[in-house]
């Protein structure tokens, strides 16, 4: 049984409960709203949602937006040349990325696309007895890298068709079609600061895949996926494929570095404080931890100067927490805690560190509010508690 | 004036051979120590003038970085490639400081002073 001011703080730590008598928790809500006028922009640290353009990209794709305007499947004419020239190019350029065949490259219109294109017509066109494994390489909330070359060789060896969706992968870690016995492979334009709107699907063209096409029209990639390539976006997937592979090395090292920094500055300034995803097998530049005690979604209101995000930004309009960590049997009260930092190519130290000091500053201000950890720092154990219905 | 100091930039100047072979090669990319050092200080230059706080952190390190990983470069044909690079990277900050001044916006909340 819990008295009046036991319950008001309590629902006063949680968000999202509305109560008209309740002001405090009210002045703990942020509602969404644009920036004013002078107001300083939070600092980025969502890079798995999207990222921005690298300056590179824009610069290789302005030319493409401005005089080069052709339609790259014109035969008859320099403008359609030269515009076909640059998307020849740009296929190259993403295939070299993932040790391809530019003969095996499709544009789509983006990741989501092309994990259609790959699962839904491939099960219709094969022998009922085969199957396909599709796998994200790397996950998108918890950072985790899957065993792809293992899940590779072992569907080969069973005649299985093998789809992985590597749009958090591309241009992150080294990837190799060949070595990892990929058939299919997803890619994402504006997951690897490259512009939004544009994707490929890698297909092996040894063994052969046969996929009918999602949409049928003009007959454009081969059939496969009709519709005008939009040249200046395929330019800009080409130009930060380009981009990718030569700084792979020099950004995972910097990754690495400030992920490292953020977390072991958090661990160290306060506690219960858990890490979720396999510590080894995982891309840095994810951090997902989950702070006990504190709900996720108040905390991220509180961190108002930092944009970031609790899951993943397909599934944050609903309430429920990640299906990814309830998958890898995290507690429910921590799967609702958690929050997820997203470190990329342009991340600063200085940001790191000013997320780390607002994070700490607001996860000790709303355990200083929550009748939960009050009970924890009795000694209670929560666990044991038999809440009684109301 | 050459001292034992700076072998580590062996230029194509001080290499004889190297310049009785193709007197025309000098005109493009001809790596005496006060250019590479003055191409250097442009590329240092424009990047401060990014108006976007991320994109002027990352130029300001990426060149530092770039430089100082390639400082015991001895072979003028890879000198020679990589300062066409240079230069070549300092046209697209110098297109991409303009671009990003024409469609600035507020400066971030780790910045301390507005950008001038």
């Amino acid at each position: 049984m819990m008295n009046r001011t036991l319950s008001r703080k309590l629902l006063g730590s949680m968000c999202g409960i509305s109560n008209p008598r309740l002001s405090f928790a009210q002045s703990a809500v942020n509602t969404v709203r644009e920036l004013e006028k002078d107001e300083p922009r939070p600092l980025y640290m969502d890079f798995q949602a999207t990222t921005p353009m690298d300056p590179r990209v824009l610069d290789a794709m302005l030319p493409y937006q401005v005089n080069y305007y052709g339609n790259p499947h014109s035969r008859t004419h320099a403008y359609g040349w030269e515009s076909e020239s640059a998307m020849e190019k740009a296929r190259k350029q993403v295939a070299d990325l993932i040790g391809a065949d530019p003969r095996e490259i499709v544009f789509t219109s983006g990741a989501t696309e092309s994990n259609n294109m790959s699962i839904k017509q491939l099960e219709e066109t094969i022998r009922p007895d085969t199957s396909l494994v599709s796998i994200m390489t790397v996950n998108n909330e918890i950072g985790v890298k899957q065993p792809i070359k293992e899940i590779g060789h072992l569907c080969r060896s069973k005649n299985v068709f093998f789809h992985t969706d590597a749009a958090q992968a591309v241009g992150k870690i080294p990837i190799n079609v060949n070595d990892w016995k990929v058939d299919l492979m997803s890619i994402s334009g504006h997951k690897l600061y490259g512009p939004k709107g544009i994707g490929a699907l890698y297909l092996r063209r040894r063994p052969r895949i046969r996929i009918e096409p999602l949409q049928s029209g003009g007959g454009q990639e081969r059939g496969l996926r009709s519709g005008t390539v939009p040249t200046p976006l395929a330019v800009g997937l080409g130009a930060a494929c380009e981009i990718a592979q030569q700084e792979l090395e020099y950004d995972h090292k910097h990754v690495t570095v400030l992920a490292n920094r953020l977390v072991q500055k958090i661990m160290a300034a306060i506690p219960d404080v858990v890490l979720n995803g396999d510590p080894d097998q995982r891309y840095p530049g994810c951090v997902n931890l989950s702070f006990a005690y504190v709900e996720g979604e108040s905390l991220l209101m509180a961190l108002k100067d930092v944009a970031l995000s609790s899951g993943s930004a397909c599934t944050s309009a609903s309430l429920e927490p990640s299906y990814v960590l309830r998958a890898i049997g995290t507690d429910e009260d921590l799967a609702h805690s958690s929050i997820r930092f997203g470190i990329g190519r342009f991340t600063t130290e200085d940001e790191v560190d000013y997320t780390v000091e607002k994070c700490v500053q607001q996860v000790k201000r709303l355990r200083e509010m929550s009748p939960l950890w009050e009970m924890v720092q009795e000694g209670i154990d929560i666990k044991s508690i038999k809440w009684t219905q109301h | 004036m050459p001292t034992s100091s700076d072998t580590r930039w062996q230029c194509f100047m001080r290499n004889s051979t190297q310049r009785e072979k193709n007197y025309t090669e000098l005109n493009m990319a001809s790596c005496s120590r006060t250019q590479v050092i003055s191409l250097y200080r442009m590329l240092v230059k424009e990047s401060k003038k990014f108006s976007s706080y991320n994109y002027r952190t990352y130029a300001l390190r990426r060149v530092k970085d770039g430089f100082r990983e390639n400082l015991h470069v001895d072979n003028p044909k890879t000198l020679d490639m990589l300062i066409n690079q240079a230069r070549e990277n300092l046209a697209v900050i110098k297109r991409q400081v303009s671009i990003g001044h024409l469609y600035s916006a507020q400066r971030t909340v780790v910045e301390k002073e507005p950008h001038l």
